[in-house]
């Protein structure tokens, strides 16, 4: 079991938790255990086997898509981090 | 970037960049170096004077032609330098609560400075330069997010000069922003160093800072590719200033707070490496602009932090 740690725009999705709990050996099984529990959050972070674009998922600390994205393996006890991406502003 | 002249120089402008490498002899583990590279050193005190001189040549303004920028930050210091002694006049649009004292020095080197709503942080400020630029064409905005003078400078200078000043280069690390440092000295360095690791260090946002941003207003800036980083980690403002501590007790430094998290990155990752590897900390700025933060002296840290982006 992981703990996912939830932006302030996606409470309301996961019940208003600031934190919530989720489990699987990868990204990818974790995401889906975490689609199965809170689908509306699933929805707005996860799409058609694939992580949404804006949305960064970091396992302790590193963002999985220089991990080996979804196939980023995720320890037992492992801290989950969703962001929105960021940078200075919106550009276009 | 900068023209070696001797010990004169002709210009301000021509002490920008050929910054200092510096041992982190008490941060490094043993049998690795950790290299701070010192860009708080640049005339107005930050990387940003690299960029901005590059930016500000490039868009090679006609007579009548003006700079507007979206920043509150160090990337406006650095502009209104370089359109001061290039003779430019320079707008700044910013959030209205920015700090008192980042508007008192853009007003004194001379930029207009307009206020944009507090409630819409930086994407607001975004915005507005965006619509003045489009109702009136005397404005250039140079928009560092998506303009190529930006990774150019770092190739051409803090790459340049990394792979001048070190014949080994095993890792780098930088903050990552706009990006532009990170794509720009990691495609020079890595010509020299072909399996260089390049980490991004990235700031974790406290709540109130992130409340203000949506998923609709997710942005990944267009100079940015995220598949050329080796590694991006996220470093949370507690974390940050734990290290700008130790760079100021153990090495001297007074570094800002993205120093601190790349030196903590660096840290990281000198952990991880063999033994006589050495790895680069891009230190983009100094620490004399956040002398009025609470952090230095404050117990809780994170709290003292949260409302505020700080990278």
């Amino acid at each position: 079991m992981s703990v996912v740690r939830v932006p302030p725009v996606l409470r309301e999705e996961a019940g208003g938790a600031r934190e919530v709990e989720a489990s699987g050996a990868t990204v990818r099984e974790l995401l889906e255990d975490l689609a199965s529990r809170l689908p509306a959050l699933g929805a707005r972070i996860y799409e058609d086997g694939e992580i949404r674009p804006y949305v960064n998922v970091y396992v302790d600390g590193e963002d999985v898509r220089t991990r080996g994205g979804l196939d980023a393996p995720v320890r037992d006890g492992a801290t989950v981090v969703l962001l929105p991406a960021m940078a200075g502003g919106r550009g276009h | 970037m900068a023209t070696e002249t001797g010990t004169v120089a002709g210009s301000l402008l021509d002490l920008i960049g050929n910054t200092p490498l510096v041992e982190l002899r008490q941060l490094s583990p043993e049998g690795v170096r950790i290299y701070a590279k010192l860009e708080g050193q640049n005339p107005t005190g930050s990387i940003k004077d690299r960029i901005a001189l590059a930016m500000v040549d490039a868009a090679d303004l006609r007579p009548g032609q003006e700079l507007l920028e979206p920043t509150s930050g160090n990337t406006g210091i650095s502009l209104a330098l370089v359109a001061k002694l290039r003779g430019h006049k320079l707008t700044c649009v910013m959030p209205a609560n920015a700090t008192p004292e980042r508007r008192l020095v853009l007003e004194l080197y001379g930029a207009t400075i307009v206020d944009s709503p507090a409630d819409q942080g930086s994407n607001g400020a975004v915005r507005l330069a965006q619509e003045i630029a489009a109702g009136d064409d005397r404005y250039v905005m140079l928009f560092q997010y998506a303009n190529e003078a930006n990774p150019r400078a770092h190739y051409e200078g803090t790459g340049a000069e990394i792979v001048r000043d070190l014949p080994r280069v095993d890792a780098i690390v930088a903050g990552l922003g706009t990006g532009g440092t990170l794509m720009g000295t990691a495609a020079r360095v890595r010509e020299a160093n072909p399996d260089v690791l390049v980490a991004a260090a990235e700031p974790l946002p406290g709540d109130p800072v992130m409340g203000l941003r949506s998923l609709d207003d997710g942005y990944v800036p267009p100079i940015l590719d995220v598949s050329k980083l080796d590694r991006k980690l996220l470093v949370s403002n507690a974390e940050s200033v734990v290290a700008v501590r130790a760079l100021l007790d153990r090495e001297g430094i007074l570094a800002g707070v993205s120093a601190g998290a790349v030196v903590h990155v660096a840290r990281r990752i000198a952990e991880e490496l063999p033994e006589g590897s050495n790895v680069v900390a891009i230190l983009a700025d100094g620490g004399w602009k956040y002398l009025s933060a609470d952090f230095w002296r404050s117990a809780d840290v994170e709290r003292s932090m949260e409302t505020t982006l700080w990278w």
